[in-house]
Parts: structure tokens; sequence; C-alpha cells
């Protein structure tokens, strides 16, 4: 693969790209970190790339936001607009996710006196 | 080791999802509904934000489960959370009174903001989930700033059900009069791009200004007041 094509390859999916290399970022640190804080930073990085990933399905080249403003001609194309509803459902839910796991941290801190799961008994990963 | 073996599970999947996306070109339209809303979203709703018009009224129903998500959220945080409730008080050092200041003169430029962005809801990029957010935010501003004050809790849980309240009476309120279907638009569509068009969707996106804002606000009284 020579330089251009490796060019147009990158223009054409480095959205993809970049989205599930963060879903890998979030899913490696899911799987290696010892720390419920890290594992809970690593599930909000998962679902960021899951949302980018989402949004990015639903591009369409050279499209813009499906908002018709009064100067907007009416034959412009515009993005697909439910993969964007989604993701703002996703995003709410994403944040009382977020808020309930580290309300669960914040009480397995008060009871064992540590975040390391390592330490938490019960806990064999 | 651990690492190891989680690096060669994710190379893995990643090569299955690399073989997979070959399958998903970028930057095609690849729904037909996506395309139907575009075209008669505006005639059918009355917003000009087709992203609106399909979160609130197309998908109400959704929305309606999304918004009962966040709050079975805020409840188990506050259930988690309030066994171990400190009840005494220990003194808060006050902040300066720069910091006091600032944080009192941005207070309600920040909610402002906030309630413009559900009012505009149907009209400009934003709504009920991301205006409540920005109104969530100045009071995470007021932890932060001018500490010792505090919301009310009764205040928040009131305004979140009837946020909530709101939402539901409209939508069922659609479901006997307008049509066949919950939160139908049954209001007059108005004058498109303009603020009173568009029926009962900024109704519905006030109330779940509303109900957001009080919710994470409250979600952020439970967390401040368990790290002091």
């Amino acid at each position: 693969m020579d330089i251009s094509n490796a060019v147009h390859f990158l223009q054409d999916y480095i959205y993809y790209i970049g989205a599930f290399g963060l879903i890998f970022i979030g899913l490696f640190i899911m799987l290696v970190k010892r720390n419920l804080i890290k594992v809970i930073i690593g599930l909000s990085i998962l679902e960021t790339g899951v949302n980018l990933f989402l949004i990015s399905v639903g591009y369409i080249s050279k499209g813009t936001a499906p908002i018709f403003s009064k100067s907007l001609v009416k034959t412009q194309r515009m993005v697909d607009p439910v993969p964007q509803a989604l993701v703002l459902t996703a995003i709410v839910i994403g944040v009382a996710v977020l808020a309930l796991a580290l309300s669960l941290a914040i009480r397995l801190y008060h009871h064992y006196g540590v975040l390391d799961l390592r330490q938490i008994k019960e806990q064999k990963w | 080791m651990r690492s190891i073996i989680s690096l060669l599970l994710l190379l893995v999947v990643a090569w299955g999802i690399a073989l997979s996306l070959d399958e998903i070109p970028f930057g095609t339209s690849k729904t037909k509904v996506g395309n139907y809303y575009i075209e008669k979203g505006r005639e059918e709703t009355g917003a000009s934000n087709i992203v609106t018009s399909v979160v609130v009224n197309y998908r109400g129903f959704d929305t309606l489960g999304e918004v009962t998500v966040l709050f079975v959220a805020a409840i188990g945080l506050s259930a988690v959370l309030a066994t171990r409730r400190k009840k005494e008080k220990r003194e808060i050092e006050p902040a300066s009174l720069v910091l006091y200041t600032g944080c009192r003169f941005l207070f309600p430029l920040i909610l402002l903001f906030g309630a413009y962005i559900f009012i505009h809801g149907h009209l400009t990029p934003g709504g009920g989930f991301q205006g409540g957010a920005i109104v969530a935010s100045a009071f995470v501003l007021v932890y932060l700033g001018c500490r010792g004050r505090r919301v009310s809790e009764t205040g928040s849980k009131t305004v979140e059900s009837l946020g909530g309240l709101v939402f539901i009476v409209v939508g069922l309120v659609g479901l006997a009069v307008g049509g066949h279907y919950f939160l139908s638009n049954y209001l007059p569509k108005g004058e498109l791009n303009t603020l009173f068009s568009a029926g009962v969707i900024p109704i519905i996106y006030i109330a779940i200004g509303f109900k957001v804002g009080s919710e994470l606000a409250g979600v952020i009284d439970h967390l401040v007041e368990e790290s002091e």
C-alpha cells in the first residue's frame, strides 16, 4: 500500500479508528487495572468511544447538522438524526451509570478501607 | 501476565471488529428512517431541530424510559449513600471574598444559560438534557465556590417530581386527545423557527430540563456530602 492509499484509508476510517481506539483503551483499563476508580475511568472512556462510533456511523460526507435554520437551503445534505438522538440518550444514561458506580466505590472504600480490588475480600479478579 | 492475556484478547476482538467494519462504509447514508425524519420532520412536528423532534416526538416513549433510568440511578445513589449519613456538622473553611463574590455573580448567569438551552431545544442545538446538565453545573460551582451553601433536598425532589409529572401528563393527554400514540403533538405547531412553535416539544423539554437539572444537582449534593 503506497502513501496516498494509506492517506485515503485514514481519511475514510479515521473516526472508526479513533472510536475503537477509545473503546479498546477503556476495555484494557477495565481488564488490567486493579484500582476501582481507574476501572470506573476505563468504563467512562469505553462509553465515550461507543458514542463516538455511533455518531460516526451516522455521518454523511459533507453533511451538516440536522437543524433547519432560516438561511439553510432545503436541498442541503444532512447527517442522520437517529444516531444522534440515540447518543443523546446514551450520554445521559452514561452519566447516571457513572454516578451510581462512584457511589458504590465510595461505599466499598468505607467498608474495606481500600480501593484495590486484590485486597477486597470475596473478589477474585 | 494478566496484561498480556488482556492484550491478546483485545487483539482478537479488534480483528473481528475490523473485519465487520469493512462492511460499514464511512460517510454514506444508511437508514431510510433518518431520511424520512429529515424530509417530513418539519411538517409533522414543527421543530426545526430534527434531533429534538426524534427525541421528544417520534421516540418520546424511549425518552420517558431514559428519564426513568436517570431517576432510578439518582434514587439508587441516594439509597447507597444514605445509610451512612454523618449527623455531625463539620466546620467548613469559608471561601475567600473573591471566590464567594465571583460565584454569586456567575450562578444566576449559568442558570440563565441553561434555561436558554432547554427553552430553545427545538430551534438550536441543545435541549432538556443538555440544559439540565448546565443548570447542574451551576450547582457544582456553588459547592466548589461558596462552600457551606447547599441545595434544599425537598426543593430539588419537588422540582424533579413536578418535571416528571408534567412529562407524563402531557404525554397521556396526547394519547387521549391527539392520536394513537404517547406524546402525539396535539398543540398548534405554529410558525417554523419561532420560539412558540412545535406544539408540545418546548413544554416537554422545559419539564425535562428542570427534572435533569434537579436530579443531577441532587446527585452532586450526595457525592459532596459524602466527601466532607
